[in-house]
């Protein structure tokens, strides 16, 4: 049972992907596109999680945090560039 | 993975196999809505609740599932579920304050007599003028 959940789970995110990447290559404005990558990563970090329920390891949670941190770090410096046109002033 | 060792795992295994399944229907839902909706204001919000229930669900049932498999709590998933929830209202707050800025289109019409408050800032870089937007 939870096998089977865990396949249908990774479908239904792997198709979470999909929607994303159609997003951020269609998408017709600047914030559109920072938020197809903002909703990748959150969808990466779904894969990852379910990647550890499926191996059975706990390695794949320093990845996934690591993902949350420089996925946060890089939505912001973009969102800034597009209000102040520039990241560092 | 299914074990048969007694009741308790298998209300263990039946608990984790709906909550996987919740996580990743509204993860899915979350990036439908992305794909779906009409303009970026509505887009903004389908992503924030695959942020907070599809993945608070998802790792929520890796924390029951490490807690009973492996040996004693696992609780490096707290730290990915608060800093994901501490997070996400700012990165939406600063996506929408950009929307807002470049001046993209939305279904809405603001309304005519409220004043701009960054005009100055915004200066004759806006991407969608008000009067074609429609």
């Amino acid at each position: 049972m939870l096998s089977l959940a865990v396949s249908i789970a990774f479908a239904l995110v792997a198709a979470a992907v999909v929607l994303s990447l159609w997003r951020l290559l269609k998408g017709p404005d600047k914030p559109d596109r920072i938020l197809a990558l903002d909703t990748l990563y959150i969808n990466t970090i779904a894969l990852l999680v379910l990647l550890g329920i499926h191996l059975g390891s706990s390695l794949y949670f320093e990845a996934a945090l690591l993902i949350a941190m420089m996925g946060f770090v890089g939505t912001v410096a973009l969102c800034k560039y597009i209000l102040r046109g520039d990241i560092i002033e | 993975m299914i074990t048969n060792l007694g009741c308790g795992l298998n209300m263990i295994d039946f608990m984790l196999a709906i909550l996987i399944l919740i996580g990743a229907a509204f993860t899915f839902v979350g990036s439908l809505g992305l794909a779906r909706l009409e303009d970026f204001y509505s887009r903004l919000h389908g992503p924030t609740k695959a942020t907070t229930l599809g993945v608070g669900a998802l790792l929520i049932a890796s924390v029951l599932y490490f807690s009973t498999r492996g040996e004693g709590l696992s609780l490096h998933e707290i730290l990915v579920t608060l800093f994901l929830f501490i997070t996400a209202p700012v990165s939406a707050h600063l996506l929408s304050k950009a929307a807002l800025h470049l001046r993209v289109h939305s279904v809405a019409r603001p309304p005519a007599e409220a004043e701009d408050p960054i005009a100055d800032q915004r200066g004759s870089s806006a991407a969608h003028p008000p009067e074609q937007a429609s």
